[in-house]
């Protein structure tokens, strides 16, 4: 474990070839090789950093910077509970510790099974819909202990493995430009304005 | 129906204007298919029919207020430019993270191509070579409904090379953080789409459109902001600006959480809509739960100073709310009520400000972290009278000199408004001093109790974070 596969370093390729930096494609690239693998490996790091041309060590600084990325495997389902003010105000504690009981770990811990991380998060952008929480960033709204419950058997019954993809699988459509209308990344080297612009200006 | 099972917190009861949820109520809202025969793509066929500067000239006189926190008007921002300086570039701030607001993720996931569209219109009229979306990592459904429609509309000829048969052309990049709030001021979002850790940078220069991505003119625009551009181009300068009023015109998307009967998210008209109709009214959240009492609300987002009942009818409009003491910032208010427990409340935010301190300035490093700490022991019910001094001292460190805040009468405080000094790069250092200001100056006797009933205190709506509930 693990250097990108094969059709993750095409990917890769596609990614970075959109950039008028390479380095520019770190971030993304950091998910594909979490994505691979549920965490990112050093081998995967140093992998990245080959790629973007840069070094180990500034790929590491930037992927320590962020939160999603793990550097330790964590639980197939990462459930992140919100307890920002508008959850905090709506009982987010309360979900909090019901379920550490229903899962038998406390926050940061996952369960020796290695199926469920459980963590505090921040603001999930739904904050009218508290409290909620994620698993693998897949939003759950206004949860009870009984939904809570519920969603865990669900998800140790595999019953919800078309919704909720692995730790590590972000969106499952990948943006995708086709090589005949791409415009291409524009460098910052290609000084001038563009053809259009401001070619049809009155002034 | 007023509210949508595929577009959570959503309501839009009434017969309020729609700028940009036009197409929340259809649950295919996000496909070309859809989109097109709601009228797609048709302002990005008017912007092409006129010049790049008559297109922004519609935009510079509709006056959009920047949404994603500051209010910098869009048209005003694009001419700060240097005017010999190519390439150009627009990165979008779709990193919406800010505590309290929700829209920025409804609209990329429930009308992803006017995003777009808007995009295209901004890249015309300011000539941006080239578009980079940035989506907050945390949100999967976001990038799959923008990525399936920019495939979409790279297939149908609205985005890539020659731009419907014109000379217009120009990519869009998909592009995705991984979790951290400060990635969302703008320096710090060009930052993280270098490849870099998102730490803001060093201003001056104020604004990215001098010196931005790769050193180069960059237009950072809110994911709102550019939503409002395809109905604006379709229905012209005078339609948007005949919505709300003459210092800030068009709508405005609110979220409303926390303590109220009704909370969701509203497309309100902008500068005329009092605090006291989203609490209150029918349309609205229908007032606060249970039949209690409203103690505070936070009219901004976490970062805003807070509001008593006392400021209800203060419309939803920059320079008012400003002048009372606060700020409008995302658009998001969160309510509470009289069962709140007003330090553990200010706790929660001041946490989350602290944990997402990047660490460069000192005084956000440290003063966070001890404002979180000196807070929490007081919540924990081990406070002296001394941390209430203390936690002045520091926020003092942070923001020298007066902090805004509202007006009570009950307390004889007269308001001083927004904004601060401060002594850090950007917000996030004053961001965790402003609830524990608000807070300890509005409800004192709160922190008094905790600290002289110690641990006899009841716990009521909002409890410690795990944090700090270990320490008990
Ligand atoms: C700490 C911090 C976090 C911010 N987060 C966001 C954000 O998540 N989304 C956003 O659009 N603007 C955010 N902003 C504001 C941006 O810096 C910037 O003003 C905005 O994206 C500009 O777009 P607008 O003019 O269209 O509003 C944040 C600012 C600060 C200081
Ligand atoms: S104020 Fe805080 S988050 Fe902002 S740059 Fe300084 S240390 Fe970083
Ligand atoms: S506070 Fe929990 S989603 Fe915003």
């Amino acid at each position: 474990m693990a250097r990108l596969n094969d059709d993750n370093v095409r990917l890769a390729h596609e990614i970075i070839s959109r950039y008028p930096r390479r380095r520019s494609a770190t971030i993304p690239l950091l998910h594909l090789a979490q994505e691979q693998d549920g965490y990112l490996t050093d081998d995967a790091i140093r992998h990245v950093a080959e790629l973007v041309g840069a070094t180990s060590a500034e790929v590491l600084g930037t992927a320590t910077f962020y939160e999603m990325f793990k550097f330790e495997p964590v639980g197939t389902y990462l459930i992140n509970i919100c307890g920002t003010m508008s959850c905090a105000l709506m009982g987010a504690g309360e979900l909090m510790r019901h379920a550490e009981q229903t899962l038998g770990i406390p926050v940061g811990g996952t369960t020796p099974d290695g199926m469920f991380t459980l963590e505090h998060a921040e603001c999930q952008a739904a904050c009218t819909e508290a409290p909620c929480l994620q698993v693998n960033y897949r939003h759950r709204f206004r949860v009870t202990p009984a939904d809570l419950d519920r969603l865990v058997e669900d998800l140790r019954a595999g019953r919800l493995g078309a919704e909720i993809p692995p730790h590590g699988t972000l969106a499952r459509v990948r943006q995708s430009i086709p090589v005949e209308s791409a415009a291409g990344a524009v460098t910052p080297e290609q000084a001038g304005a563009p053809a259009w612009f401001p070619a049809k200006d009155p002034a | 129906m007023s509210s949508y099972p595929w577009a959570a917190g959503y309501i839009d009861d009434g017969d309020r204007p729609k700028i940009v949820t036009s197409r929340f109520h259809l649950e295919d809202g996000y496909t070309l298919e859809r989109y097109q025969a709601t009228g797609g793509y048709d302002g990005l066929r008017r912007a092409l029919a006129k010049s790049p500067a008559e297109v922004h000239d519609e935009v510079r006189g509709a006056t959009i207020l920047g949404r994603g926190g500051a209010g910098f008007p869009a048209g005003t921002k694009w001419g700060l430019m240097p005017a010999d300086k190519y390439p150009r570039y627009l990165v979008v701030n779709g990193d919406e993270s800010e505590p309290g607001t929700y829209k920025d993720r409804l609209l990329m996931e429930r009308d992803p191509h006017q995003l777009i569209e808007g995009c295209l219109i901004a890249a015309y009229a300011a000539g941006l070579a080239q578009v980079f979306l940035y989506i907050r990592g945390e949100m999967p459904l976001a990038h799959e409904r923008v990525g399936q429609a920019l495939n979409e509309a790279y297939a149908a000829g609205y985005v890539g090379t020659n731009i419907l048969g014109t000379d217009f052309s120009v990519d869009i990049v998909l592009h995705w953080g991984a979790g951290a709030y400060v990635v969302g001021e703008e320096t710090a979002l060009i930052e993280s789409l270098e490849g870099k850790r998102g730490e803001p940078r060093l201003k001056p220069p104020f604004f990215p459109a001098a010196i931005g991505l790769y050193g180069q003119p960059t237009i950072v625009n809110n994911v709102e902001t550019l939503s409002n551009l395809p109905w604006l181009l379709v229905n012209g300068m005078e339609a948007y600006t005949a919505i709300g009023t003459q210092t800030s015109p068009g709508t405005r998307m609110v979220a409303v959480s926390g303590h109220v009967n009704r909370p969701g998210v509203y497309e309100i008209v902008n500068g005329t809509t009092t605090f006291r109709d989203l609490l209150y009214g029918d349309e609205f959240c229908q007032g606060i739960r249970n039949g209690n009492e409203l103690k505070a609300f936070v009219p901004g987002g976490g970062s805003a100073p807070w509001f008593t009942p006392e400021q209800l009818d203060l419309p939803f409009e920059g320079r008012l709310v400003g002048a009372a003491g606060s700020m409008l910032g995302s658009g998001a208010i969160m309510v509470m009520d009289h069962t709140t427990d007003i330090p553990a409340a200010a706790l929660t935010l001041t946490h989350f400000y602290a944990a997402e301190s990047c660490g460069q300035c000192t005084p956000c490093r440290e003063g966070g972290t001890w404002l979180e700490r000196v807070l929490s022991r007081i919540v924990d019910g081990n406070g002296t009278p001394a941390d209430l001094d203390q936690l002045l001292e520091i926020g003092e460190s942070i923001c020298p000199g007066a902090f805004p805040h509202a007006s009570s009468s009950a307390l004889g405080l007269e308001a001083t408004p927004f904004p601060y000094k401060m002594t850090t790069i950007c917000f996030v250092g004053p961001s965790a001093y402003a609830p524990v200001h608000s807070a300890l100056t509005l409800f004192r006797s709160e922190f008094e109790a905790k600290i002289t009933r110690r641990n006899s205190i009841p716990v009521t709506a909002v409890h410690a974070t795990p944090e700090t509930a270990g320490a008990h």
